[in-house]
């Protein structure tokens, strides 16, 4: 486990970043500040002993979805987008039931007592999760994870399909 | 001393920060990029529920990891169809605000 102090510093930062991602208006902007959040977030991972997924959540967000944003933002050349009056009142609105919504989490979070406890401490050595979950995998886990290959195929044959020019 | 409680509420915050933004902004790139927000919540609360039930052989259990892997390989086709459908609709129409698609509104 990590300190309590790393701890606030990456929720704080991964926090604000996030919420700079829909303040800011340049998507470019958006997108970065979406980079500093999901770093944030690796860390986080890493501070709960999973280790896999934080290095998985930097390689493909960071790494490729992040890239792959930014080149779209590039390629469209968003820059007329920014000047759009904003709707206040519709703003308000939004923000007033997103709010509604994390104060619901807060007080369910609130009534759950187990919650309130420690983690639990781990085995030591600290045990190797990259092979328990290639493990788990390929043991328990073999059909969806061939589903999943299967949905990465179609999605890559759908945006061929949906991004190739129409010829009539 | 940092307990599940506080992993759940840094998630639930982060989950409305995406929620908000879903709601505010009319940019169809940024409502794509807030949808990550609140897909990476979610993970974020899963792997702090694996962390927190720890087995009898002192490992974490796995599953929702597998569940989070899972998740992000979702997360990373639904971009990449997401950009696809907004690439073909700046073609289109020259535009990625949501407001000026309203053919389908009622």
């Amino acid at each position: 486990m990590m300190s309590p102090f790393l701890f606030w510093i990456f929720a704080i930062l991964m926090l604000v970043f996030g919420a700079a991602v829909i303040i800011n208006r340049n998507p470019v902007a958006s997108a970065l500040s979406l980079v500093v959040s999901f770093f944030g977030l690796a860390a986080l991972f890493l501070s709960l002993d999973a280790y896999f997924i934080g290095v998985i959540q930097v390689l493909v967000y960071a790494g490729a979805i992040m890239v792959l944003f930014l080149f779209i933002i590039m390629l469209l050349d968003l820059r007329a987008e920014e000047l759009r009056k904003i709707n206040w009142i519709a703003s308000a609105g939004g923000i007033a039931v997103a709010l509604a919504l994390m104060f619901q989490i807060f007080s369910v979070v609130e009534k759950f007592p187990a919650a309130k406890q420690s983690f639990p401490p781990l085995a030591k050595p600290a045990p190797d999760d990259v092979r328990q979950i290639g493990l788990l995998l390929f043991n328990n886990y073999t059909l969806p994870f061939q589903i999943i290959g299967i949905v990465i195929l179609v999605a890559t044959v759908g945006v061929i399909i949906l991004s190739r020019r129409e010829t009539r | 001393m940092i307990t599940l409680e506080h992993y759940l509420m840094v998630s639930g915050m982060l989950f409305a920060i995406g929620f908000a933004g879903v709601m505010v902004r009319r940019n169809i790139i940024i409502i794509l990029m807030a949808l990550e927000l609140m897909l990476n919540a979610a993970n974020l609360s899963l792997v702090a529920f694996s962390r927190f039930h720890v087995n009898a052989s002192g490992t974490p259990n796995y599953n929702a990891q597998i569940f989070v892997f899972f998740i992000i390989t979702v997360a990373a086709a639904e971009v990449a169809v997401g950009l696809a459908i907004v690439v073909a609709l700046f073609r289109l129409r020259q535009t990625t605000n949501v407001e000026d698609i309203t053919a389908l509104k009622f």
